[in-house]
C-alpha cells in the first residue's frame, strides 16, 4: 500500500508538514517495504486552489492513504470522492508518523477541516 | 473626469474623502468599488432606484461527452477542476471564468452556466447619481462586480471611484482608466508603508496622482517629508479631530456641517483639475 505524508523535507527524518495543500513535498512510503520516494508538491506556490492541486497530484500518484495535519474543504471533496483514507498526525519526524500509522494510533479524518488551515495555525487563529 | 480614491492601508479615510468630494462637485457620479464592504451610501443616503445581478460564467461538464482525459484539469491556471475516478469535479468559487477549459476540451464536453455572485445598486440623491457593488458573502472574487460597476461610468460627468483598500487585483481594476488618483493616507508607519505601495502602483500605471493627508497631527511629519522628498502634490490635510470623528460616526457628511468643509472639498476638486491641466 502506498501512503503519502506531507513533509517539510525530503527524507524520513524530516518533520511532518501539517499543511496538505502547501506542504514542501510529499514522501510516498511503501507500507510493506518502507521504501520511500519524494513527490514534489507543485501547489506549494499556487496563487489559489493549492489543496485541489495537491490532492490531484496525490491521486495521479495512485496514493491510497494520506497523513497530514489538516485537510481543507476543497481537497477533502476530492480525496473523499476518490476513496483515499486520510489520517491526522502531530508534527514529528515522518518515520515516527509512519510507525504510529502502522501501529494504528493515528486519528482518521472523516470530515473537512477549516480552509487555509496552515495560515490559521501560523497566525494562532482558532 | 474620472477620479479614483485609494490608500493602500484601510481605514485612512477613502470613503470620507470620496463622499464629500462627490457631494461638493457639480454634475457628479459616485461609484463604491469597495464591493466587499461598500459603505458610501450610509453617508450619501440615496434613494435606491435600480438593482441588477452580477453573474459570472462557470464550466459545466457534459458527463456523456467527457472522455476523462484530464486536459481541462491540466490547463486550468486556478486549480478549479479535478479529475477523480474518471469524473471531472468543478470548484466554482475558485474559477476565474477564463474559458480555457472550454477551449482545450477535445470532446466539446464543457459548457458554461451563469452564477450570481453579487448585485449592483443605483441610487439618486438630488443631482448626484450613486452606484454600489455588493459581493455576496462567501464569494472570494470581487473583480467581476467592479468591472460591471465601471460600465456605469458616464464620461461626461465628474466620477468619483471609492476604491477598496490594498493594492491587488480589485484596486488595479478599479483605478484602471482613471484620469487622476487621490491617495488618502495618515501619518502612521503603517499608513506610510502602504502609501508607498499605492504610489508605486499608480506610477507603474502612469496615472497622475496627489495625496490627501487625513488625521493630520502637529509634529507628525512622516507624510509631509515624504511628499517633499518625492515631489508629490500634497493636496490638503484634514486634522485628527474628535469633531470630525463624531460627524463621520453619525453617518453625516462634512460638507453639510459648515462653510469651511464645503470650501475645503471644492478647493480639493479645483486643485485636482488644475494639476491635471
Amino acid at each position: 500500500m502506498k501512503i503519502a505524508v506531507s513533509a517539510s523535507g525530503k527524507n524520513l527524518d524530516s518533520m511532518l508538514d501539517p499543511r496538505m495543500g502547501r506542504c514542501e513535498c510529499f514522501l510516498l512510503i511503501d507500507s510493506d517495504t518502507m521504501d520511500f520516494q519524494v513527490l514534489e508538491n507543485g501547489a506549494v506556490n499556487a496563487s489559489g486552489g493549492a489543496g485541489i492541486q495537491a490532492a490531484q497530484t496525490l491521486l495521479d500518484a495512485q496514493v491510497e492513504a494520506v497523513i497530514t495535519g489538516n485537510v481543507g474543504p476543497n481537497a477533502w471533496e476530492i480525496l473523499e470522492a476518490a476513496g483515499v483514507k486520510v489520517y491526522r498526525s502531530n508534527i514529528t519526524t515522518v518515520e515516527k508518523v509512519f510507525q504510529a500509522w502502522k501501529a494504528g494510533e493515528l486519528e482518521v479524518i472523516n470530515q473537512a477541516g477549516p480552509a487555509h488551515g496552515g495560515l490559521r495555525a501560523r497566525q494562532g487563529w482558532k | 473626469m474620472i477620479i479614483s480614491v485609494l490608500s493602500g492601508k484601510g481605514g485612512t479615510g477613502k470613503t470620507l474623502i470620496s463622499v464629500n468630494l462627490a457631494s461638493a462637485l457639480d454634475n457628479a457620479e459616485y461609484l463604491d468599488c469597495d464591493v466587499e464592504e461598500p459603505n458610501g451610501f450610509i453617508f450619501l443616503k440615496p434613494e435606491i432606484v435600480g438593482r441588477e445581478a452580477v453573474k459570472i460564467k462557470n464550466p459545466v461538464i457534459d458527463v456523456d461527452k467527457c472522455l476523462a482525459c484530464g486536459q481541462c484539469v491540466k490547463a486550468c491556471q486556478y486549480n478549479a477542476l479535478a479529475l477523480v475516478k474518471g469524473k471531472v469535479i468543478t470548484f466554482p468559487k475558485i474559477c476565474h471564468s477564463c474559458g480555457t477549459c472550454l477551449l482545450v476540451c477535445p470532446a466539446e464536453a464543457i459548457g458554461e452556466q451563469d452564477r450570481e455572485i453579487g448585485i449592483i445598486e443605483k441610487g439618486l440623491n438630488g443631482s448626484l447619481t450613486c452606484y454600489q457593488g455588493k459581493l455576496n458573502v462567501g464569494e472570494p472574487i470581487a473583480v467581476p462586480i467592479i468591472k460591471q460597476l465601471k460600465k456605469k461610468i458616464n464620461p461626461e460627468r465628474n466620477v468619483i471611484l471609492d476604491c477598496p483598500p490594498g493594492s491587488s487585483c480589485s484596486v488595479v481594476n478599479s483605478i484602471e482608466g482613471s484620469h487622476y488618483c487621490l491617495l488618502v493616507t495618515e501619518p502612521t508607519p503603517f499608513g506610510f508603508h502602504d502609501l508607498q505601495i499605492a504610489v508605486s502602483l499608480v506610477r507603474q500605471m502612469d496615472i497622475p496622482f496627489g495625496i490627501v493627508l487625513n488625521k493630520s497631527q502637529a509634529g507628525r511629519n512622516i507624510i509631509v517629508d515624504y511628499c517633499q522628498k518625492e515631489k508629490i502634490n500634497l493636496l490638503g490635510a484634514i486634522p485628527f479631530s474628535q469633531e470630525i470623528a463624531k460627524i463621520y460616526s453619525e453617518g453625516n457628511l462634512l460638507v453639510t456641517q459648515g462653510h469651511y468643509w464645503k470650501c475645503f472639498f471644492a478647493d480639493l476638486a479645483y486643485r485636482i483639475q488644475e494639476v491635471r491641466g
